[in-house]
């Protein structure tokens, strides 16, 4: 057992006793008085507070950006943390250089954050076309500035080279080694390794808060809710870490962040990667995990219909043993699920696309990026000689939790897809499901644009252009 | 003392550093992480923080606090409301009477009732969640229907009328009316608002604070402490952004942390969280407007009378001058020779609303900008044109309905430039092309004008005063009224004065707004902050000036009309010294090195009771072309190209105005499209963070985005170096992208046909406003 938490902060090696549930924005602001990274929301999403957070994988040492307002310090532990002023050095770093000379920045309260996210995409090495780098900027809000003179910034950094993160080496890492457990100023952290340390964690302390990325449970510590003197993070899990691929199917285990779902899923459906990119900014991604956006069973979640229009099958772990199930029966009410107390998600399944199978999932909000879904829609049909052979369909948003609706389904299996069906399919979506009103929609605009998403399954499947950011 | 200073555009005065596009002054430091804001101050020893206790009830009266389970807790300092302020708890920021904690009324949800103090941020924000409120609740008045139908109003309503509106259109050809709602804005500064209130000897106090109006601040807090004005400083070097939200409500959280300060004589910080920021200080004010106008065959508005229900919420704060400018921005561009336009300022149990860039212009000028396309499209003929032959000009008059001569005319200049660079007629045409083979995703065009005026409508608040010394190195060191809240008042500032000194910029120390060194300024808001400030720093500047070159004639033994400041130098023919060493000599001779000037913007006038006078200095024109595409069964919308041309006259600095320009666009875009305020059945604000509440994102920056300033046409009016505003006027230019998806939903129906398409256009107000044509189209 650890007193302390031990992580590189911009390179130099930390040794820091404090409670493992602080946050790490709290942390940087009134430890070592680091303030460039600021507090603009408190729940991930403006992204004034962006960090940097380095992790070893492939001997190679990988940073990406997370919000640094709803992680917690214990989450750090073994990490490299990266912050604006570690950015800069001797002199500044090429992306900071190229903001300030193109005026990116007005108020300059935003500026830090985005010189993360920016920062975050250079070292990526990967594309960095208009669409990477609004993808990088999805989860940092500027109010002043319009962005032009920032994303113009980041395409004169992303030709060049030299935009590299200064930190510690690979091998410093095992200086770092992540401890099991941290024990800090009457607060608790574990880390197990295994799955078997975790169900028996699990077991004995079933009114622990299970930590498997903090994207949701994030808020509600930074707005101080909840008894955070306990925790369990999936974080380190080795089977919850697993990435798996046989000929039919492609397996995750429950502590996959969303940033590396995507990698895998994007050639196989790229109307799921496009979906993962819009539900969460990379900084969300780069924390939150596939388990944990299914355990929060949030109504609204992204994840869950697109999945269960998949035909995902997730397994569930405790002392007693695994049971597996459909994803669709795992929900049972609002924020209500199969999981007992001593049981956690183990793993999940996602089919690799059939012969004849088209799959299409469509997100409606307010703002494109970075949203939560008034509703999210997904179909998936197998079609044999223009018949569909079968079809499952799946709504968010539209009930107290993620629905299939049979009934639409039964609408199309066995005929074609053309208006006729598509009709009858959408009056069966708006029959089958009842929607709230909030702020994010009224029931009758949920309800229209549900059963409307069939009509625009069809055009889209008929190769049409059917969404306005496809323009 | 009376100095005689020349003016701007004396012939001494060679810009070499004004009109030049340079950069932020806090651009380095900025994205290192290092510019300071308030919350990154070093904390002193003792330093208290603070939160506040706010109701969770939209109206009802207060019938006990029980602070007791807070105080409770380990490090609470304590706990005050109304009741403990030594003063006057009162922070009306125009009349008085406008409680800084809640009295017996509780009179919106997310009112401030009592402030709690705890050693760390964490204790105070759960303390005061700790607090226990016996409130008696009321019903609430939610709508500004509901209040207008109760008459009941914060103010006055106001009137501007000219001729006979009524009359007109009974007797025009053709008589339109309708009814707009348009939705309210968050400030959404990145930056929340923040106080650190630090107590002196004898009662003084130093608040540094969030805000835009520091003059304010310190008299609010004298008030509220009982203390005069020369007891208390307001201190602020920078805001994250501040959009007019700083402008009167700073007073609110300066104040309580001041309280806290002056309770227990330790320094005290009160940073809101996002959602208590939200849910606790007003917006820009939501409308409806309700209209009728008579028109000829042309669409030419021949009578106009447009009645505005102005979302006020529980108090006046600056409601009354938003409607004014509202009711003076009614008309835009055109010419309406009979013209009656009311405003209301709707009593709402809901948060009371303040300034926003704009300041009630936004939505006068989105009204009638509604309004003459439902003309176009009810006569069927070309929005452009119908705009065109409604400009002020010699064809129409140049007389505003508020006794305001339009002078300096730009409309035809920046309309049809605009509408060249933007390739109106070859996209117009593409577009029905597109639109006649899409039936799903169409898309949408518009153009629209913005012609807006400059200065305070109420004319007392627009002076200024500037501080400026030179150092024995000939450095020098500027203070002035405006505060820096992003926009580049500061760098744009110094320009001025470097330019007087022909210095290098860097020589010139850009310092805090300070009450003590400035004192009686005005906020820094409508767009007036470089107008007013940067004359004031240039008086001051030149007066030194002056000084320094009588020094110098007398050293060169030369006229003084020979002396030329230029590149850090004095020179005199082939001789010269450096700026610091004829500092030394101006010093040695026991000559003035410092100046405090003074600006009163001339020529304005304003007579409240009649709605008549001068109100504005001069007008900044711009023109918008915004291209949409909108999906029809989902309402989603998505601009996908805009082109902005803007008149600055001889810019003070090109790049900072550019990036005003762009930000501009793009937030009246968000409050027109995906920014949208929602409150439940019982007046509780559901959208108090950005996970609920969206402005725009990097994305939402339409692909092609054409920003031109209109070419070097300098202001007719003398202002600073012959320049315009900036700050408000291009927010206004965003009513393009909703006139577009306005137009694009127009696609949908008949001719003659005009959509009712409510504001901001979420998708769901989009797709309502299409189906309720789909549905008349059927009736049909």
């Amino acid at each position: 057992m650890a007193n302390s938490i031990r992580f590189f902060l911009n390179g130099q090696k930390q040794d820091v006793t404090v409670r493992p549930d602080t946050t790490v924005l709290e942390w940087l602001r009134l430890g070592p008085r680091l303030t460039g990274t600021k507090e603009g929301c408190a729940e991930g999403d403006c992204g004034a507070c962006s960090v940097l957070l380095g992790d070893v994988s492939n001997g190679e040492i990988r940073y990406h950006a997370a919000n640094s307002c709803i992680m917690t310090m214990g989450q750090i532990d073994g990490r490299a943390l990266v912050t604006v002023e570690g950015l800069k050095g001797e002199t500044l770093h090429p992306i900071q250089a190229a903001m300030a000379e193109n005026g990116s920045s007005q108020c300059g309260f935003c500026t830090p954050g985005i010189v993360i996210s920016l920062a975050g995409l250079a070292a990526s090495g990967g594309q960095a076309d208009d669409h990477a780098i609004h993808d990088a900027l999805a989860g940092n809000l500027c109010r002043c500035t319009g962005y032009r003179p920032i994303v113009e910034a980041a395409r004169k950094v992303m030709g060049e080279g030299g935009a590299s993160i200064p930190g510690p080496a690979v091998a410093a890492f095992a200086e770092v080694e992540p401890a099991q457990q941290i024990a800090a100023s009457g607060a608790m952290f574990h880390q197990p390794r295994t799955l078997d340390d975790l169900l028996q964690l699990r077991h004995e302390k079933p009114r622990a808060v299970l930590l498997a990325g903090g994207t949701d449970l994030g808020v509600a510590l930074a707005d101080f809710h909840g008894d955070w003197g306990e925790v369990i993070s999936t974080a380190h899990v080795r089977e919850l870490r697993d990435i798996g691929e046989t000929p039919t199917h492609l397996s995750f285990g429950a502590a996959v962040t969303w940033e590396e779902v995507l990698a895998h899923v994007a050639p196989l459906y790229p109307s799921f990667a496009t979906l993962i990119r819009r539900f969460g900014s990379t900084q969300i991604r780069s924390m939150g995990t596939i388990g944990g956006n299914i355990g929060t069973a949030s109504p609204i979640g992204d994840g869950p219909p697109a999945l269960i229009a998949l035909g995902v099958e997730i397994e569930l772990a405790s002392l007693d043993g695994t049971r597996a199930m459909p994803l669709e029966d795992f929900f049972l009410d609002y924020r209500k699920t199969e999981l007992k107390p001593d049981e956690v998600i183990a793993s999940l399944r996602i089919p690799k696309p059939a012969a004849g199978q088209d799959f299409r999932v469509y997100k409606i909000s307010k703002r494109y990026d970075q949203d939560i879904s008034t509703v999210c829609g997904a179909f998936s049909v197998v079609r044999e000689d223009g018949i569909v052979r079968s079809a499952r369909i799946a709504f968010g948003g539209m009930a107290a939790i993620p629905k299939r609706v049979r009934e639409a389904e039964a609408a199309l299996v066995g005929r074609p897809i053309n208006e006729e069906t598509t009709r009858a399919s959408a009056a069966a979506i708006r029959d089958a499901l009842s929607p709230l009103s909030d702020w994010r929609g009224s029931a009758e605009y949920r309800s229209q644009v549900a059963a409307n998403l069939a009509e625009r399954f069809r055009r889209d499947l008929a190769g049409e252009v059917v969404e306005v950011m496809a323009l | 003392m009376n100095i005689d200073v020349p003016t701007p555009e004396a012939k001494t005065v060679q810009r070499s550093i004004v009109g030049h596009g340079i950069a932020h002054d806090s651009a380095a430091r900025h994205v290192a992480g290092e510019a300071v804001y308030i919350d990154d101050m070093p904390e002193l020893p003792g330093t208290l923080h603070a939160a506040f206790v706010l109701s969770p009830v939209a109206h009802g009266r207060l019938k006990g606090i029980d602070a007791s389970a807070a105080l409770a807790l380990p490090s609470v300092a304590g706990v005050w409301s109304a009741g403990d302020v030594p003063g006057v708890n009162d922070v009306g920021p125009v009349i008085p009477g406008e409680p800084l904690f809640a009295e017996e009324l509780i009179d919106h949800e997310g009112r401030v009732i009592a402030v709690v103090a705890a050693e760390d941020f964490e204790t105070a924000y759960r303390a005061a969640r700790l607090v226990k409120l016996d409130i008696e609740e009321l019903p609430p008045v939610l709508d500004v229907e509901e209040a207008h139908g109760a008459k009941s109003y914060v103010l006055p309503s106001q009137t501007v009328s000219e001729g006979d509106a009524a009359g007109a259109i009974a007797g025009a050809r053709h008589v339109f009316s309708g009814k707009l709602r348009m939705g309210g804005q968050d400030h959404f500064y990145l930056e929340t608002h923040i106080a650190y209130a630090i107590p002196g000897e004898g009662g003084d106090m130093l608040v540094h604070s969030s805000t835009q109006h520091p003059t304010e601040v310190q008299h609010h807090v004298a008030r509220l402490l009982g203390l005069h004005a020369n007891a208390v400083e307001c201190q602020v070097r920078r805001m994250g952004g501040g959009f007019g939200g700083k402008e009167s409500q700073a007073t609110i959280i300066a104040g309580a942390a001041a309280l806290v300060a002056a309770k227990t004589g330790r320094p005290c910080k009160l940073r809101l969280k996002r959602r208590d920021d939200m849910a606790g200080t007003g917006k820009r004010h939501d409308y409806v407007a309700m209209w009728k106008a008579g028109t000829d065959d042309q669409g030419r508005i021949l009578g106009l009378e447009v009645e505005y229900l102005a979302r006020a919420g529980n108090l006046p704060d600056l409601t009354g001058a938003v409607i004014t400018r509202t009711l003076t921005h009614t008309d835009n561009s055109y010419f309406i020779p009979n013209a009656r336009f009311v405003g209301h300022a709707c009593k709402t149990n809901t948060v009371s609303n303040t300034a926003f860039r704009g300041f009630g212009g936004p939505q006068g000028i989105l009204t009638i900008e509604a309004i003459v396309d439902a003309i176009a499209c009810q006569l069927g003929r070309d929005p452009n044109e119908v705009r065109r032959i409604n400009y002020y000009g010699d064809e129409t008059g140049d007389m505003t309905p508020y006794g305001q001569k339009v002078e300096d005319n730009r409309l035809i200049e920046v309309t049809d430039a605009v509408l060249a660079s933007a390739f109106w007629q070859e996209r117009r045409r593409e577009i029905d092309e597109h639109n006649a083979a899409s039936p799903v995703i169409r898309r949408g065009l518009a153009m629209m004008p913005v012609k807006f005026g400059i200065s305070f409508n109420l004319t007392s608040l627009n002076q200024a005063g500037a501080l400026v010394h030179v150092y024995l190195d000939g450095s020098i060191f500027l203070n002035h009224g405006g505060t820096e809240m992003g926009q580049g008042l500061f760098v744009k500032v110094a320009q001025v004065v470097a330019e007087v000194f022909q210095v290098d910029l860097d020589m010139v120390k850009i310092s805090s707004t300070a009450t003590g060194k400035v004192p009686n300024t005005s906020a820094t808001a409508a767009s007036t902050g470089s107008d007013l400030n940067g004359m004031a720093a240039f008086r001051a500047a030149s007066a030194i000036k002056a000084r320094m070159a009588q020094v110098a004639a007398e050293h060169f033994d030369v006229e003084e009309e020979q002396i030329v400041f230029r590149e850090g130098r004095v020179h005199a023919g082939n001789e010269s010294i450096s700026f610091g060493e004829l500092a030394k000599m101006a010093w040695a001779k026991r000559v003035q090195l410092s100046e405090a000037a003074h600006y009163a913007t001339p020529k304005i006038h304003w007579d409240g009771k009649t709605m008549k006078g001068r109100p504005f200095f001069y007008f900044t024109y711009g023109a918008a072309v915004a291209e949409v595409a909108v999906d029809t069964l989902t309402g989603e919308t998505r601009c996908l190209r805009a082109d902005i041309l803007q008149d600055v006259g001889s810019p003070l600095n090109p790049a900072i105005d550019l990036g005003q320009i762009e930000g501009a666009f793009v937030q009246g875009m968000g409050w027109l499209t995906c920014e949208e305020l929602w409150w439940d059945g019982k007046g509780r604000l559901r959208t108090v963070g950005p996970s609920t509440y969206k402005i725009p994102g990097s994305r939402d920056v339409p692909p092609q985005f054409n920003v031109r300033i209109l070419d070097d046409q300098p202001n007719r009016e003398e202002t600073i170096f012959r320049s315009k505003a900036i700050g408000e006027p291009p927010l206004m230019l965003g009513v393009s992208v909703w006139l577009a998806i306005r137009d694009a939903i127009a696609s949908i129906a008949g001719k003659g046909v005009s959509p009712e398409l409510d504001a901001p256009a979420t998708p769901e107000n989009v797709l309502r406003a299409i189906t309720k044509l789909k549905i008349s189209d059927h009736d049909a």
